[in-house]
């Protein structure tokens, strides 16, 4: 087989149908930057994980004197030294803690001044009225459940509290969006798929002389197929490379420079330019194997080998 | 060459049957013409050569092959070994006269060398010497088919299959393409020709196969038209 016959077939055929490739271009283009946008959200959350699961704790709460008064878990007073000393011990012999720091009344209160500054609830507030507490970092942070079971309900021990559990709320939400992004992106795909199935089609009739021609005079289903193929598949990576750049684009825009997210909030690790650029090759990939196999199996129906 | 054996061809949702029963035989080097009525069943006789279709029943073999066991993907080298000219040329208007003959090799993966070499010959034979640059929308009736003929016979095939070369010329051009396709078949190709005309078939005094609604109804070794419109 001749490249250079089956290459100006290609160009013939994308230039007769320049309409619907254009369609296609777009859609594939849309919806491959959806699916990039997906994997680039998911690939945040769990970096965004890995980054806040390191940092949070389980705290252990125990009783002062005011919560002696109120607090029902607290019913037999402030916590005494003894009880402080056993949870501390017992802490220290679970395999599943990893540290276990001691935070006092003192300095719980330092921490919330500093949270809080001057509101008027601040200011009302004493060190004795803030609890003592055990922050304990965890070798597994999923491993929660086993401190809370050991220590809920214990004397001196107002109450247990997972951090992880506040930023799991975020973390489910943005799963959502991303479930959401790949909906999107699914009903793209199709429109993209019946797009490239009714083009293919369009370009098959509109050259059902040549392809007779050829049938007669004994080409191969490959040779007859190949140009119908390739420019789907050519129209797909066109698309499939407008994808990559709103990827690479947005990227910088979004995240390094323009809006630049990873400036505002410094607080949220983003995925930098490595995560993006494995993307890339996979996109491409995409836009052109969907389309080829799109085309392949248009034809079958289409044209008659 | 071409063998039928009780063939017969229905085609999905007719209850008429578009061949019936057909047994004949077609020996290399023959020149066949093929005649009867419209839907006498003629088309579907040369599909089936062509495998275009696959009959209903019985077995047809060209070229020493039972086509009902040539697996789809294998049919185009089938093809390859055949030539066929159509009443309506069938020539790709935005190709000249070169690139139409030479269509029929580059889709079978000649090189350039071959087909340069090979395209003016043929053209030279089927008396279109020089005018390789023309486009088929310049040439007389004629002439194209003159032109589909080179590219049917360019790969020198062994059964050259022509369904009514001839129905849309004039009588005199006819005889022109008869004599071309004449020369051909003395070179050793099989000719099987369908057609209407009646002086051509009693000129050339060949082997005349008729078909009345689908049955073989006359097989003739120097036969003549014989069929009243």
């Amino acid at each position: 087989m001749r490249a250079q016959f089956v290459l100006s077939e290609i160009g013939v055929g994308l230039r007769r149908n320049l309409t619907m490739t254009f369609a296609v271009i777009v859609s594939v283009g849309l919806s491959l930057a959806l699916f990039g946008g997906s994997l680039l959200m998911s690939d945040q959350v769990s970096q965004m994980k890995g980054y806040w699961y390191d940092k949070v704790n389980v705290s252990i709460y125990l009783c002062n004197k005011s919560d002696a008064k109120s607090d029902p878990a607290c019913a037999q007073g402030a916590v005494t030294t003894q009880q402080k000393e056993q949870i501390k011990a017992d802490l220290e012999k679970m395999s599943v803690v990893d540290e276990v720091l001691y935070e006092s009344q003192d300095e719980a209160y330092k921490h919330y001044k500093e949270q809080f500054g001057d509101s008027p609830l601040a200011a009302s507030i004493t060190p004795d009225q803030m609890p003592e507490s055990y922050r304990i970092k965890l070798k597994d942070p999923e491993k929660y459940q086993v401190i809370a079971s050991a220590f809920n309900g214990r004397a001196g021990v107002q109450s247990v509290q997972d951090q992880k559990e506040i930023l799991d709320n975020l973390f489910r939400l943005l799963g959502y969006l991303n479930w959401a992004a790949r909906g999107v992106m699914l009903v793209m795909l199709f429109v993209a798929l019946l797009l490239i199935v009714n083009t293919v089609r369009v370009s098959a009739f509109s050259r059902r002389r040549e392809t007779g021609i050829m049938r007669l005079v004994g080409a191969s289903g490959f040779y007859i197929q190949a140009p119908f193929i390739m420019e789907a598949a050519v129209a797909g990576v066109i698309g499939g490379t407008i994808a990559c750049a709103s990827l690479v684009l947005g990227q910088q825009f979004v995240i390094e420079g323009g809006v630049s997210l990873a400036q505002e909030l410094p607080l949220i690790a983003f995925v930098g330019w490595d995560a993006v650029f494995t993307k890339l090759p996979l996109i491409l990939a995409a836009s052109f194997l969907m389309p080829a196999l799109a085309a392949f199996f248009a034809l079958r129906k289409y044209l008659k080998v | 060459m071409i063998r039928f054996d009780n063939v017969s061809k229905v085609y999905p949702k007719q209850t008429r049957p578009a061949l019936r029963d057909v047994s004949l035989e077609v020996e290399k080097g023959e020149f066949v013409f093929l005649v009867g009525s419209s839907g006498s069943g003629k088309s579907t006789f040369l599909r089936l050569i062509l495998r275009e279709e696959r009959c209903s029943q019985g077995q047809v073999h060209v070229l020493g092959k039972d086509l009902a066991r040539i697996s789809n993907w294998k049919v185009p080298q089938m093809r390859r070994q055949l030539g066929t000219v159509f009443q309506d040329f069938r020539l790709l208007p935005n190709k000249t006269v070169g690139e139409n003959v030479a269509f029929a090799q580059e889709v079978i993966g000649k090189s350039r060398g071959e087909i340069r070499k090979s395209v003016p010959q043929v053209l030279d034979l089927v008396g279109l010497g020089g005018k390789e640059d023309r486009m088929p929308g310049e040439l007389s009736g004629g002439e194209q088919q003159r032109v589909a003929i080179a590219r049917a016979f360019v790969n020198r095939p062994k059964l050259l299959i022509a369904d009514e070369p001839t129905g849309n010329l004039d009588p005199q051009t006819s005889v022109g393409i008869m004599k071309l396709l004449d020369r051909i078949n003395r070179t050793g190709t099989t000719v099987v020709m369908a057609t209407h005309d009646q002086n051509i078939v009693d000129q050339m005094r060949k082997r005349v196969i008729e078909l009345e609604k689908g049955r073989l109804v006359r097989d003739q070794a120097r036969g003549v038209y014989g069929y009243q419109h």
